[in-house]
C-alpha cells in the first residue's frame, strides 16, 4: 500500500542550528503516528514543513506516492492536510461560529444554516459538542481545541496534524480528545501526534517516529515498546531520565505557616482553611493536590500576593502576613509559580530584562542606575549554569519553550540562594530532559539549606524530590508524613480529602472522586498557563 | 423656547455632527482592522481643501466631493505604505500625516482663502420632512447627511453578519491567526486604512463644500482629533458612534443659541462645551468594562507584518 504522506531526506537550516537533518517519516492511512521528541528536537519544523508553513532546504514530500511542493498552508488543506496548532490560533472576541467561518472558503461560509448542522454533527459524531454561539473568550481551553479540532475536521483532512495536543488539557479532556481521535482514524482519516509525554503515546499510537537533535533516531511500535526505552531513545544515551534521589538534612524551621485561613480571589477560587505547616531548612517539602484544591490561594499567601494576619505566615520569628511580595523577597523569599508567561515572566520583555525584575539586589542595580554590564553577564551565567537554549540573552520571554523558559526562571530564583523557595507546578509542561535539570537543580538548591516547598498535581515528581509529602484538599491540608513513611496510595487518599490513618478498601476510587469533582475547577488554572 | 426654534436646532444637530460622523466612522472601521490613523485631521484638511479647487474650478459640487475623497485616499496610501508596509510606529506616523496635511492644505488653499462656491444644496423630501421637530432634522438634509445615515447601519451589519465584516474584525483582533487561516491581512488593512481616508475626504470636503461652503485654513478646528476620542468612547460601535457625533453636534448648537440668547457665559467656556460635552457623555456610556463588545479590538495599534 502507498503510504499517504512520506517525507524523504528533509533538511531544515536555521541560522546557527539544523533543525531537521535528513529526516524520514512515513504516515500510513488510517494511522495515529506519534512524532515524539524533547523540545528543540526539531518536531515543530518537521511539521511546519509538512503543513507548508516552511520551506525546506533539501529533501522532498510524497503525497500519495506523487512528489508535492507545498507552498503554503492554504496548498496543504487543499491537499487534505489539515493541523490544529499548539498555541490556538482563535479570535476570543468572536463566536464559536464566526471562527469557523473565517476557516472556510467563503462560498461555504456563506450557507451559515448548512455550517451550524455540520457542526452538530460533527459534535454528535465525535462526541465534540459545543455551543456555536458561545464567545471564545467564555470558553475552556479544552473547548477551545474543540473548536481548533472542528475546524480543521470541516476541511475533510486525509492527515490530521496535532502539535502537543494534551500539553494544555486535563486528564480527563485529555480521555476525551483520544476518543474523539480514535474514531477519527477509524473513519480513515490519519493522525501525526506530536508529544513528548510517552504514556499517552502508548496509549494513542500505532507508530512513533523518534526524533532528537533534529535526527530521526529510531521508529518503534510504543504499544511494545516500554516507556523507559522510548524515554531513553529520546533524550539520548547518557542523559538521566530521573534525578538522583537522595534525602535532605534538615535544620532548623525557615518558614511556618500558623492556622491560616483565607478566602479565594472569586466565588468558585477555593481558598486555605486553617493549614499549619512549617517548612525546615535543607529539606523539600511536597505537597500533593489536583488544582482547584487552594493551591493558588496558598501560592499567594505565601508569596505575599495575598496578605493574611501578621503571624500567619513567619520567617524565622518574625511575622510576614502582611508585607508585600517585594518585602518577602528581601528577606530571603523566592517564588516560582505556575503560570510562566504572564507572572513568572514578562512575555514581552527580554531575558535580561527578566532577571532584572526579581535579581535586581544581586548587584545589579547600583543607586537606582542599572549595571548593563553586571545584568549582562548575570544573565550569560544563568543561561548557561542552567543550560537555557535560547537564541541570546536579548531574546523575549516568550520565543522560549515552556521548558527553557522554567529553567529560565528556577534558575533566576536559584542562583539568588534563597532561604524559602515556593515553586508551583515546576515541571509542569516541561520536557523530560528540562524537567530533570529543573529537579536537580531543586535539589542542590536544598542541599544548600534551602528550604524548598512544592506544590504539585505530579506524584512521581513529589516522591521523587520531596523529603516530607503532605497533600492540599478542600483547602485543608493533610497530615505530613516523610516520604519514606507514606506511601502513594496514602497522598491519593490525601488528594481525595481522607485524611485519616487506617487505609479504607477503595483507595484509586478516592482520587478519582476529587479528580472529578474539581474537573472544572483545574482548567481555571490551566487556562492561565494557556 | 418654541418649536421651530427645537425644530431648528435639531437639523443644525444633525447637520454640524455630520462631518464628525462621517470622519469618524472611517477611522472606526480602520482601527476595527487593528490600524490607529491617527491623521484624520489632515486627511480632512486635505479633501477639503481640493475638493473646493475641484468644484471651484469645474462647478461641480460632485466632482468636488469626488476629488475630496481622491485626496483622502491618497493621503492613506501614504500612511498606509508606511505604517503597513514599512511598519513604521502606526502613532508616529498618523501624527505626522496630521501635521503634513494641515501644512499642505494651508500651501495648496493659500490662493483660494475667502472665495465663494456654491455649496451642496439640501434635499427636501416631501411630507416627511413636515413631521414636527425631527422632520427637518432627518428629512431635509443635503445628499451627504443622508449618506451617512446609510452608512452607519450598513457597516453595522457588513461588522456583524457579513464575511467582510467578520475579516475586518479579525484583522484587528489576531492577524496572525487570520494569515494562519490564508486570509490577505495586508490587503485587508490597505483596504480599511483607504476607506477611512475616502470617509475623512468626504467628511473634509463636506465642511467646505456643504456646511461653510469656503475654504479656511485650519478649517476643520480639531474635528478630526474629537473623532478619534469618538470611536474609543463609542466603544467601537457604530450606533454609539452616531449618537456621539450628534451630541457634539447638539453642543455646538446650543453655545451658538446660549450666546444668542445673551447668557453671561464666557464665550470661551461655551465654545469648548461641545468636546466637553460630548467626550463626558460617552465616557460615562462607555464604563461598562465588563462588556466585551465595547473592549477595543486587541491588535490594534501593533504592526503586523506577515512571518514566514
Amino acid at each position: 500500500m502507498t503510504p499517504l504522506l512520506e517525507v524523504r531526506h528533509i533538511t531544515k537550516e536555521y541560522p546557527g542550528c539544523r533543525a531537521n537533518d535528513r529526516v524520514n517519516l512515513c504516515i500510513d492511512m488510517g494511522e495515529i503516528h506519534a512524532l515524539l521528541g524533547e523540545n528543540g528536537a526539531g518536531k515543530s519544523t518537521l511539521m511546519k514543513i509538512i503543513y507548508g508553513v516552511v520551506q525546506p532546504d533539501e529533501g522532498e514530500l510524497l503525497w500519495r506516492g506523487m512528489p508535492v511542493n507545498i507552498k503554503g498552508p492554504a496548498h496543504a488543506r487543499q491537499l487534505g492536510i489539515g493541523m490544529v496548532f499548539q498555541h490556538f490560533s482563535l479570535f476570543d472576541t468572536l463566536s464559536v461560529l464566526e471562527n469557523i467561518l473565517l476557516s472556510l472558503p467563503a462560498h461555504e461560509a456563506r450557507d451559515r444554516l448548512r455550517v451550524l448542522r455540520q457542526l452538530d454533527d460533527m459534535g454528535k459524531r465525535y462526541g465534540m459538542h459545543l455551543d456555536p454561539h458561545r464567545p471564545v473568550s467564555t470558553l475552556s481551553t479544552g473547548e477551545r481545541q474543540r473548536v481548533e479540532l472542528i475546524r480543521a475536521l470541516l476541511n475533510e483532512p486525509q492527515l490530521l496534524i496535532l502539535d502537543e495536543p494534551t500539553s494544555v488539557l486535563t486528564p480527563q479532556e485529555c480521555e476525551g480528545l483520544f476518543a474523539s481521535l480514535r474514531k477519527l482514524a477509524a473513519d480513515g482519516c490519519s493522525i501525526l501526534f506530536i508529544s513528548h509525554k510517552l504514556q499517552e503515546v502508548k496509549d494513542l499510537c500505532q507508530r512513533a517516529t523518534i526524533l532528537r537533535g533534529g535526527c530521526v533516531v529510531d521508529e518503534l511500535d510504543p504499544r511494545e515498546t516500554d516507556i523507559d526505552t522510548m524515554a531513553a531513545r529520546m533524550v539520548g544515551s547518557g542523559t538521566a531520565t530521573h534525578a538522583t534521589t537522595r534525602p535532605g538534612v534538615q535544620g532548623e524551621a525557615a518558614i511556618s505557616v500558623h492556622h491560616l485561613t483565607l478566602p479565594g480571589f472569586s466565588s468558585h477560587e477555593v481558598g486555605v482553611r486553617d493549614v499549619s505547616f512549617t517548612a525546615y531548612k535543607g529539606e523539600i517539602l511536597g505537597i500533593a493536590g489536583v488544582a482547584g484544591n487552594g493551591q493558588a490561594c496558598m501560592l499567594r499567601a505565601l508569596s505575599g500576593e495575598q496578605l493574611s494576619q501578621s503571624d500567619d505566615v513567619r520567617i524565622g520569628a518574625r511575622g510576614i502576613g502582611r508585607l508585600n511580595p517585594a518585602q518577602r523577597r528581601k528577606l530571603g523569599m523566592a517564588v516560582v509559580p505556575e503560570d510562566r508567561l504572564g507572572r513568572g515572566a514578562v512575555p514581552d520583555m527580554t531575558l535580561v530584562e527578566n532577571a532584572l525584575l526579581t535579581a535586581a539586589d544581586q548587584g545589579l542595580v547600583k543607586k537606582g542606575v542599572i549595571q548593563h554590564g553586571a545584568l549582562r553577564d548575570w544573565t550569560s551565567q544563568l543561561c548557561k549554569l542552567f543550560k537555557v537554549k535560547t537564541a541570546g540573552i536579548d531574546a523575549q520571554a516568550r520565543s522560549l519553550s515552556g521548558g527553557n523558559l522554567q529553567k529560565f526562571i528556577i534558575g533566576r530564583e536559584v542562583l539568588q540562594q534563597p532561604a524559602v523557595l515556593v515553586a508551583s507546578h515546576p515541571t509542569w509542561g516541561v520536557d523530560i530532559g528540562s524537567a530533570v535539570a529543573i529537579r536537580e537543580a531543586l535539589l542542590t538548591l536544598r542541599d544548600q539549606g534551602c528550604a524548598v516547598i512544592i506544590l504539585s498535581e505530579d506524584l512521581d515528581e513529589l516522591f521523587e524530590i520531596s523529603d516530607r509529602m503532605t497533600a492540599l484538599c478542600h483547602g485543608q491540608l493533610a497530615p505530613i508524613k516523610a516520604r519514606q513513611d507514606t506511601s502513594v496510595e496514602e497522598v491519593g487518599r490525601w488528594m481525595g480529602g481522607d485524611f485519616s490513618d487506617t487505609p479504607p478498601a477503595a483507595e484509586s476510587s478516592a482520587i478519582a472522586a476529587a479528580t472529578a469533582a474539581h474537573s472544572d475547577l483545574p482548567q481555571e488554572n490551566r487556562h492561565a498557563q494557556a | 423656547m418654541d418649536m421651530d426654534l427645537i425644530t431648528n436646532i435639531l437639523f443644525a444637530a444633525v447637520r454640524t455632527g455630520t462631518p464628525l460622523l462621517l470622519v469618524a466612522i472611517g477611522e472606526l472601521i480602520c482601527e476595527r482592522a487593528g490600524v490607529l490613523n491617527l491623521g484624520q485631521e489632515g486627511m480632512m484638511l486635505m479633501g477639503a481643501v481640493l475638493g473646493f479647487i475641484a468644484a471651484l474650478t469645474t462647478g461641480s459640487i460632485v466632482t468636488g466631493f469626488v476629488v475630496a475623497a481622491l485626496a483622502g485616499v491618497l493621503m492613506s496610501l501614504l500612511f498606509g505604505f508606511l505604517a503597513l508596509t514599512l511598519s513604521t510606529n502606526q502613532y508616529a506616523t498618523g501624527l505626522a500625516l496630521a501635521i503634513f496635511g494641515g501644512g499642505l492644505s494651508a500651501f495648496i488653499g493659500q490662493p483660494f482663502v475667502g472665495k465663494p462656491v456654491d455649496g451642496l444644496h439640501a434635499i427636501v423630501i416631501p411630507y416627511l420632512s413636515d413631521i414636527p421637530l425631527i422632520g427637518k432634522a432627518l428629512f431635509a438634509q443635503d445628499g451627504m447627511v443622508y449618506l451617512s445615515f446609510i452608512l452607519v447601519p450598513a457597516l453595522a451589519w457588513m461588522l456583524k453578519n457579513s464575511r467582510p465584516g467578520l475579516i475586518i474584525r479579525a484583522a484587528g483582533e489576531s492577524p496572525d491567526s487570520l494569515h494562519a487561516l490564508g486570509h490577505r491581512v495586508m490587503m485587508v488593512r490597505y483596504l480599511a486604512v483607504m476607506f477611512g481616508g475616502a470617509m475623512a475626504g468626504l467628511a473634509g470636503g463636506y465642511l467646505s463644500l456643504a456646511y461653510t461652503p469656503m475654504w479656511n485654513e485650519g478649517m476643520t478646528a480639531g474635528r478630526g482629533w474629537i473623532a478619534l476620542a469618538l470611536v474609543v468612547f463609542a466603544g467601537w460601535q457604530l450606533g454609539r458612534l452616531m449618537l456621539g457625533a450628534y451630541l457634539f453636534g447638539l453642543a455646538s448648537i446650543l453655545h451658538l443659541v446660549f450666546q444668542g440668547l445673551g447668557f453671561d457665559i464666557s464665550p470661551s467656556l461655551l465654545a469648548m462645551m461641545p468636546y466637553v460635552a460630548t467626550i463626558l457623555v460617552l465616557v460615562v456610556l462607555s464604563r461598562s468594562r465588563d462588556n466585551p463588545a465595547l473592549q477595543a479590538p486587541a491588535a490594534i495599534g501593533k504592526p503586523w507584518r506577515p512571518v514566514h
